[in-house]
Formats: structure tokens, C-alpha cells, sequence
């Protein structure tokens, strides 16, 4: 296996046009698991961590970049977390304080896992993902941008280098149930807005993800509705019932918050 | 008696002394050797080839194309195992490597030894398994009316009852007094038990190195190093003398390193090769490479009179034992023998059953059919208080046991046996107050998830007694040798092969051999086969009071042996043996001398518990503990045994469990078997009964396992407090408690 290092954006982009096979590793969270339980054996990983592109964020226009190699830890403690309080949120459940060090949103945007934490807090912030590519640049709104279970719209020469939006600046919170109480993959996890509406979307609930939207007005029927916008199923986390249940209760204690 | 609350202020080195662990810092420090460190030069890698199927034939094994690949050295079938091609820990009906047929997922079928361990794995994929997949075994009610797994019946004529229906490892009746006495009331549950693993952190791992003269050392984290050395030399049909093994850097054993894991493949390939070869699994083969605590379903009746005292316990435990037979008996034996609790039960009539399957293969866990038992046990007690509308420790106080009174077994208790206190002490704790509201979420159930500020979270306290024996059973002949050499320069070398797993044995030696000799430079030679007798398992909470036992007279033998020679250097090894016992009557569960265990340890917990009900989600809050433990070697020690054995129990009560379908593990990896986390463990605090066991050196008693038996029962009592919920099976799942509609 070779391991390339590119040092620059359009030199990452050069190798990924050359190695279309190569899997991009950033923070390794997912990667360097996928290596030890033996379920791949790439030809080349392309070393994204020297890439100062894809570093940290920044604001444009009013819209807010966030690299693709941006950690859950910096989004955890750093100004961030009062701009995107829900992602802030969803970052302190992932893992440990090491995993958080590493972990990056544009791992959580590649792997495209239905449990994805950083995934619906994003999509009720209309998150679009950039992808990026030797051909240019393209954004893709991050409902579209998932494409199934582990699946998404990336070319094959293509790299996530960053996620825009716009804060909202609504009141948001994030919700996720493990069955224990640090350390978990999502058995169902929840972010909740209201600004203008009612906004939510769920993980490990559906095989992509769902924006569920309502009238401030609706708040009582929201639970009901988002519980049915899910498609959750039985497997070793959870039960397809515990899983509806739960995201029928977490989103009337997730409404009392944010309409507060 | 005394009770003595932590900390203490004591002197240095010797018996009863707070002594810092040897092996702490280098252990926090990462700098520990551990058994997967193991590293020689032009050492090669194994790997082993695993059934993906539960229950197959095997047609065909082809390993000419994993011949070929680059880097290889070997590859091994059945065919080149030289000597026995069975093994067991006391039956031996378990393949080295599977011959004909396969009998659960992750059967050990072939092995390969390469340059490289990626060389080895990718030879592996090359072997050519042809299965015949059959029907597997999966249902323990139904087992013993399905195809008989073992038809040979290894565990036959064994002095055990004779029971014809196939898949029977051993069915162990206790018939005590009247068994059909009626009591004034009676209060019935059926309670299940999921399958634990001992999730070490440590895999299996271990060294191989042929030695030139056709002889090998095998340097592996284990138990027991002369038990093992029992089974690797036949199977490599060496004699005793040739097979020397050592004991590597253990990380975690809780009963799973009992059984062998890669002791005879690394030997085969070592041999075969002439190399050095390592073998170290990964955590997903982990998760097939050694035995898991018994999955249980266990039937209750208790009757009592309208006062409160237990007139009968009726139990029926069924305990599935997956493919091979491991330590299943006395498994079985264990949870019928604590089957009615650490209480006065003038009459009884427990059915404890073990049963073959194609599920996974189980064997020792911390608690040894105990932990099992004393879940059912103790929710009857509830209930049973329930129904008479009486304090549920008054209860347990009523029926506790003391010197003098009974087992179900008719073993008349002569030593230590202080239940009331104990139960006393841990209901005299008293929890922190309720914190208020609002709070850190990581201070709620759900934690770091961030599903309450508060709403939905209803708190409970739960309370449970348990107890168990130290030490082998049933007319084993369980002993432990110790060999002292007293040194010109005044030192003193301490030989002794109990297993440092992690439980600090190494330390209660060197504190046993201070406070003998008097002096402070001794040493502790690393642990071998070759250059002392057989310690026994660092198992059933005995090593402590085995080792102690065997170096003080080693040392006193020294010493006497020193002042016969002056000025000469002295070497002695000593056996130290426990009180002899003998085995139970097959047909009424009766001893049939005086003893058939030798001691008993005993626990009570209360615990507070949060749960939010409308999720299901949990948060323990505090754990108070006390423990009966004969006289606390270095109460730190016992402090951190109590702490990690109610971890441990507290894992099997809400989250650890090993699932299957079809016999198939479907969460092998730490992904999906949850531990607990620092977030789910709470404080303990634990008062330390002292009462001395008369038998044992200085009193001691075992301290590993009685906080492993109880946790998980009084845990899960508090969570009935808090919910409402029956909840008869563990780990208690969130549905448990928010999707059902019992009351």
C-alpha cells in the first residue's frame, strides 16, 4: 500500500485524478478501523492532513466554510459552537476527547453512515457539501450529496473539501441515544431547529438523510410527524419500535428546548 | 470481628499494608510488556483459519495454494497435530484443530505461519474449507432433544447423575430437606441471562520458541500455567519436561484465560518451522477465541411463612454451554449450589442443567454461575418481601446465613460466614443527596447523548446480597506451590506460578514473604513451569489465599532450614493445601463428606440508580458496597477489586451482552459489545468487613468475584424501583423499560 502525501489542494487533486482508487484519509477514525477489521485493502491512501486547505473555517459573505478536516474537537470548543450550537452538540457525542482530536466532518460526509452525527445537524442548517475535483468545483445541497447507506454523489476523482451554509441562528439542539452513556455509535440521534419553521433530521433512522419541516404553529403534531418521516429497522443497536419511540419523545423534549 | 472503613494508615511491605502496585506505573505509562509486545528475532507470524458456519461438516481441506504464497512457512491441518488431537481444561473434547466437523463460529480449522502477519492472513484466505453446513444446535430449551453435538458423552462417568438426553454436559440436582414443604406464601419469576464476555483488553497472545532439542517454551498471557502445559504436551506428544511455559504480560483474564487459546497452534507451527512464531489475535477473533459467561434461564419458586422465613426455594437453571464442555460442570454446580442466596433454606430442590449447543462456547467468567444465579435470586427476594410487605433488607436479614446453619448441599457452615453484617454495613451507607437540577447532561442518563435536562428521570435504590465459594470444589484436588531461596547477600528469591492477570497476586507474595522473613529485599522470580510446582488457576477468588498459603510455608521452612545450616544458602519449595472436599451425591446434591466447597465470600450492595423512563436510558449514580474478605491483604487492593468486579457486573446488567443468530456472533468487536465507560461507572464506596476465614492464612478470604455476583442483581434492583418494571433479563435494554406495560 502507498501512502501519498500531498501538501497542497490542487497537488491532492493531481493524485486523485491519477489514483481514482486511492481512499482519502483525513483523521482516520473510520479508515484506519476499516484497515484493521481487514474490509479493504486499498492501493494507495491519499494523506489529506498536510492539505492546508482543507483546514479549520472561516466566514464568506455571510456564509460560513467549514474544511472538510475541520475536527469535532475544534468545532466542540472553539467560537463555533455559539454559531452552530446543534453541531456543537452532536461533536461532544462523538467518541472520546482522542476520537474528537482526529475525527473530521468531511470523514463523516465520505463515510455517508446513516449514524453520521455531524450529518442532521448539518442538514437542518441547509448545509451544501463542495466537492472538488482537477474538472472544478461543484457544491451539492448534503440531502442530495448522501445517496444511501455509505453511498454518495462523489466522482471518483472527486474530493470533499469543504461544507458551506448560512447559520440560521435559530435556537437548535442535538439529541443522540447510545446504550451507554459516552462512546456510542447513534441507536437514533436527532437535531432540531426553529427559526422560521420547524426544522428537523434524524440519524440511524433512515438509510438517508430526511429534513423534516413544519409551521411554527404545528409544534404539537412535529413529534408525530418526524417519527413518521423515519425508516428505522431492528439490528444489533436497537429495534426498529424503540427507535420510532424514541424519536417521537426526543423531539418533544427537543421542541420545549428551542421554543423555549 | 471488626470493620474498618478505607483509607488506612498503615506500615510498609508487609501483610495488611496499603502497598502501591508494582505494575501501576508502567501500566499507566504504557510502557508494560504485555503478551502482544512479545517480539524475537526471525520470528514468524501464525494465523488461524476459522469456521464462518456454527455447525458444519467438513468435506475437504486444500491448502496447496496457501502453500505457494509468498512468505509462508507452514500450514497445519488436523493431519499435523503429532500427538492428542483433543484437548480440555478436564474433558478433553475440544479439536486442536477441527478434524471432521465444526461445532461453533470461529472454530479454530487451520493455521499458517509466514514472514509476515499480512502474508499470513492472505495465505489464509487461500485455504480451501468445503463445508457441508448442518442445522446448529441454538435453542438451550431445546437442546436435549436435538441431535446429540457429542454422542461419546465425555463428561460421562464422571461421578456425575446419569441423564440419557443428548446434549447433557451435566444435569446437577440438590434435593434438601422436604422438598415439597409449603410455605404461607409464594412469589415465582422466570429470569434470563444474556452472554457475557470478559472482554479483556489484552487479546490472546503468545510466543512460541522451539528450543533445537525438540523442545519448546511458550511464553503467553494465561491463568494457569501448569494446566496448560497439562494439555499442550500430549497434543504435541512431548513429554511434560519439554514443554516449558511462561507467563507473558496479561491484560485481563476474568475466567476467559482459563480455557487454552494459542498455546498448541503457536507450539505446532514453532516446532514444525524451527522458528520463533507469534500469535496474537485480533479483537474480533477474540470474540470466538475464548469461552463467555453462561447465558441462563433460570426458574424460581420461593415459599415462606407469612413472617418472612424462606420455608423452600425451588429452582430450575438452565445454562447453555455452547460446543465444548470448558468448565460447564462446574459451572452448572456453582449456580446450583448458590442457587438460594446467602440465606438459611431448610428445604430446597434446584435442578441445574449445562447443555451442549453450536452456539458460543462457554466456560469461566468472574462469578462462575453465581452472577447468574444471584440475579434470579435476588429479584425473588424482592418480590417475595413485596408480597409480605416487608423491608426487603429486614427480609434478608431474617434468612441470612451464620456459622452453624446449613446449605441446601447439607454442608454445614464452619467458618466465616458474616451475611448480616455485611448486609448491616452496605444498608448503613448512605448515598450522596439528590443533585439538583439543572445539571451537566453528563451527569443524567443518556449522558454525553444529550437526551434530558431532567425530564422522565425517575431515581430507585436497590439492594442485593450474594455470596460464593473460594477455591476448587468437589473433591478437586486444588493445591499451590511456593519455592523460596534464601541468598548470601541476604535477599530472598520468591518462585511461585500464580498468574499476575491483573489482580495484584505478584504483590500479595512479596507482602506474605516480608512479613515471614522480615526483610525487605525480596524478590519475585518470573513465573514458569520449570522451576516450581503448579500454582492453580488465578481463578475462583483463590490465588490470593492459595499463594499466601504456599509462600508462608515455603518461607517458614526456609527459615527453620537456614537455622539447621547457618551461613548457607536455602532452597525450599513448599505444597500448600486447602481442606480436602469431596464431590456432591449425583442423585440428592448431598455432600458426602463434610465440605464440598471450602469457603464462602459474601457481598452487599445498595445502589442508586437515575432512569429516564420515557427512553429507557440509565444513569448509576452511587454504589455502596461492603464485603466480607477475611482480613484485606493491601485494602487498596481489595478497594480495586470491588471497584472492577462491580464494573464488570454492572457492564452484564445494562449493556454487555454477545448476540447471535444462528450461533453466529453478529457484534464482535467493541463497536457493538459496550463496555462500561467512565461515564456509566460511579463512585463505590466500600467498607471492608474483616471477619477471618479460621482455615486460611491470616484470615484471608478471595475478594475478586463477590462484587461481580451481586452488582448486576442489586443494580438492576434499583432499576425496578425506579421504573415499576419487572425487568428479568440482563443487560436490561432501553425497550425493557419504555416499551413494555407491565407494572
Amino acid at each position: 500500500m502507498d501512502v501519498l502525501t500531498p501538501h497542497t489542494l490542487d497537488e491532492a487533486l493531481r493524485l486523485m485524478s491519477h489514483h481514482p482508487d486511492a481512499w482519502p484519509i483525513q483523521g482516520g477514525t473510520d479508515v484506519m478501523v476499516s484497515l484493521n477489521f481487514d474490509q479493504g485493502r486499498p492501493a494507495v491512501l491519499l494523506n489529506l492532513n498536510e492539505v492546508a486547505e482543507l483546514r479549520g473555517w472561516s466566514r464568506e459573505n455571510g456564509a460560513l466554510r467549514l474544511g472538510s478536516g475541520l475536527t469535532y474537537a475544534e468545532i466542540e470548543h472553539g467560537e463555533l459552537k455559539d454559531v452552530l450550537p446543534a453541531l456543537a452538540e452532536a461533536s461532544r457525542t462523538v467518541g472520546s476527547p482522542q476520537i474528537r482530536n482526529r475525527g473530521t466532518i468531511g470523514g463523516n460526509l465520505g463515510t455517508s453512515s446513516p449514524a453520521g452525527d455531524a450529518l442532521p445537524p448539518l442538514l437542518v442548517e441547509g448545509a451544501e457539501v463542495e466537492c472538488a475535483s482537477v474538472r472544478g468545483l461543484r457544491r451539492i445541497p448534503l440531502g442530495d450529496f448522501v445517496t444511501g447507506v455509505k453511498r454518495n454523489a462523489l466522482e471518483e476523482d472527486e474530493l470533499i473539501t469543504a461544507v458551506w451554509l448560512t447559520p440560521s441562528n435559530a435556537p437548535q439542539t442535538f439529541m443522540k441515544i447510545g446504550p451507554r452513556n459516552a462512546m456510542v455509535i447513534a441507536v437514533v440521534s436527532l437535531a432540531v431547529s426553529a427559526g422560521d419553521e420547524l426544522r428537523a433530521s434524524f440519524g440511524s433512522a433512515s438509510p438517508r438523510p430526511v429534513l423534516v419541516t413544519a409551521p411554527r404553529d404545528e409544534a404539537a403534531s412535529f413529534p408525530e410527524r418526524v417519527a413518521a418521516a423515519a425508516s428505522p429497522i431492528d439490528d444489533v443497536r436497537g429495534t426498529e419500535r424503540y427507535r420510532r419511540h424514541a424519536l417521537h419523545v426526543l423531539t418533544a423534549r427537543a421542541l420545549k428546548r428551542v421554543l423555549a | 470481628m471488626t470493620q474498618t472503613a478505607t483509607p488506612r494508615t498503615l506500615q510498609v511491605g508487609k501483610i495488611g499494608e496499603l502497598v502501591p502496585r508494582i505494575d501501576a506505573p508502567p501500566k499507566v505509562k504504557g510502557e508494560f510488556a504485555y503478551a502482544s509486545d512479545l517480539i524475537v528475532p526471525g520470528m514468524l507470524w501464525g494465523h488461524t483459519v476459522r469456521s464462518p458456519h456454527a455447525h458444519a461438516r467438513i468435506l475437504s481441506i486444500d491448502i496447496s495454494e496457501a502453500l505457494t504464497m509468498a512468505g509462508v512457512h507452514a500450514v497445519l491441518t488436523h493431519e499435523d497435530v503429532p500427538g492428542k488431537k483433543t484437548y480440555g481444561l478436564e474433558f478433553a473434547d475440544q479439536p486442536v484443530l477441527a478434524i471432521d466437523r465444526v461445532l461453533y463460529y470461529g472454530e479454530s480449522v487451520a493455521l499458517v505461519a509466514a514472514e509476515h502477519p499480512e502474508q499470513a492472513r492472505r495465505a489464509a484466505e487461500k485455504i480451501r474449507v468445503e463445508y457441508e453446513p448442518l442445522d446448529p444446535v441454538t435453542d438451550m430449551e431445546l437442546a436435549t432433544e436435538q441431535p446429540d453435538l457429542h454422542p461419546e458423552r465425555p463428561t460421562r462417568g464422571h461421578g456425575y447423575f446419569d441423564d440419557q438426553r443428548p446434549n447433557v454436559v451435566r444435569h446437577m440436582l440438590i434435593k434438601h430437606g422436604d422438598i415439597d414443604a409449603e410455605g404461607d406464601v409464594s412469589v415465582s419469576g422466570v429470569y434470563d441471562i444474556g452472554i457475557q464476555d470478559q472482554a479483556f483488553l489484552g487479546p490472546e497472545s503468545g510466543l512460541a520458541v522451539p528450543d533445537g532439542e525438540g523442545g519448546v517454551d511458550i511464553y503467553v498471557a494465561t491463568q494457569w500455567l501448569h494446566v496448560d502445559r497439562a494439555q499442550v504436551a500430549p497434543c504435541l506428544d512431548l513429554p511434560l519436561e519439554q514443554v516449558r511455559i511462561h507467563l507473558a504480560g496479561v491484560g485481563g483474564a476474568f475466567g476467559g484465560r482459563e480455557d487454552l487459546s494459542m498455546q498448541v497452534h503457536g507450539a505446532l507451527l514453532a516446532l514444525h518451522t524451527n522458528r520463533p512464531v507469534k500469535i496474537v489475535y485480533n479483537r474480533e477473533e477474540s470474540f470466538t477465541g475464548h469461552v463467555h459467561r453462561h447465558p441462563a434461564r433460570i426458574w424460581c419458586e420461593h415459599r415462606a411463612t407469612r413472617e418472612g422465613r424462606l420455608v423452600n426455594v425451588r429452582m430450575r437453571i438452565l445454562l447453555d454451554g455452547g460446543a465444548y464442555a470448558s468448565s460447564s460442570t462446574a459451572v452448572a454446580s456453582n449456580a446450583g449450589s448458590f442457587a438460594a442466596g446467602p440465606y438459611e433454606v431448610p428445604n430446597a430442590f434446584i435442578e441445574s442443567t449445562a447443555v451442549y449447543s453450536n452456539n458460543p462456547p462457554c466456560g469461566a467468567m468472574r462469578g462462575f454461575g453465581a452472577v447468574q444465579t444471584c440475579f434470579a435470586s435476588e429479584a425473588q427476594m424482592d418480590k417475595l418481601a413485596a408480597a409480605l410487605e416487608i423491608d426487603p433488607i429486614e427480609l434478608r436479614l431474617l434468612n441470612a446465613l451464620k456459622p452453624g446453619d446449613v446449605l441446601p448441599t447439607g454442608q454445614v457452615i464452619t467458618g466465616s460466614m458474616p451475611i448480616a453484617e455485611t448486609i448491616r454495613a452496605a444498608a448503613a451507607l448512605e448515598p450522596p443527596p439528590e443533585e439538583a437540577l439543572p445539571r451537566d447532561v453528563l451527569r443524567l442518563p443518556g449522558g454525553a447523548g444529550n437526551t434530558t435536562n431532567g425530564e422522565g428521570v425517575h431515581r430507585g435504590v436497590g439492594f442485593g446480597v450474594g455470596f460464593k465459594n473460594i477455591a476448587y470444589s468437589e473433591g478437586f484436588d486444588d493445591y499451590c506451590a511456593a519455592r523460596v531461596r534464601l541468598l548470601a547477600d541476604g535477599s530472598a528469591e520468591i518462585h511461585c506460578a500464580a498468574a499476575e492477570v491483573g489482580q495484584g497476586v505478584t504483590g500479595v507474595i512479596l507482602q506474605v514473604a516480608r512479613t515471614e522473613l522480615g526483610i525487605e529485599d525480596v524478590r519475585l522470580a518470573p513465573g514458569q513451569t520449570s522451576t516450581v510446582d503448579s500454582a492453580g488457576s488465578a481463578s475462583a477468588s483463590r490465588m490470593t489465599w492459595m499463594a499466601a498459603g504456599a509462600v508462608r510455608d515455603a518461607c517458614r521452612a526456609a527459615l527453620e532450614e537456614q537455622q539447621r545450616r547457618p551461613g548457607e544458602e536455602v532452597d525450599v519449595e513448599k505444597i500448600y493445601r486447602h481442606a480436602r472436599t469431596t464431590p456432591l451425591d449425583p442423585e440428592t446434591g448431598q455432600i458426602t463428606g463434610e465440605r464440598a466447597h471450602v469457603a464462602f465470600a459474601a457481598c452487599a450492595m445498595k445502589v442508586v440508580a437515575e432512569v429516564d423512563v420515557d427512553l429507557g436510558l440509565t444513569r448509576i449514580v452511587w454504589i455502596g458496597c461492603a464485603q466480607d474478605v477475611g482480613k484485606a491483604v493491601n485494602p487498596q487492593q481489595v478497594e480495586g477489586q470491588i471497584e472492577g468486579g462491580t464494573a464488570q457486573g454492572l457492564g452484564l446488567a445494562l449493556m454487555e451482552e454477545i448476540q447471535t443468530r444462528d450461533g453466529l456472533i453478529t457484534n464482535a468487536s467493541f463497536t457493538d459489545y459496550l463496555i462500561p465507560t467512565a461515564l456509566d461507572m460511579p463512585p463505590v464506596e466500600s467498607v471492608l468487613i474483616e471477619d477471618p476465614e479460621p482455615d486460611a492464612p491470616y484470615g484471608v478470604k478471595g475478594v475478586g468475584e463477590p462484587p461481580t455476583v451481586v452488582s448486576t442483581a442489586a443494580i438492576v434492583a434499583a432499576l425496578r424501583a425506579a421504573t415499576g418494571r419487572e425487568l428479568t433479563r440482563v443487560p436490561v435494554k432501553p425497550d425493557d423499560i419504555c416499551l413494555v406495560s407491565d407494572t
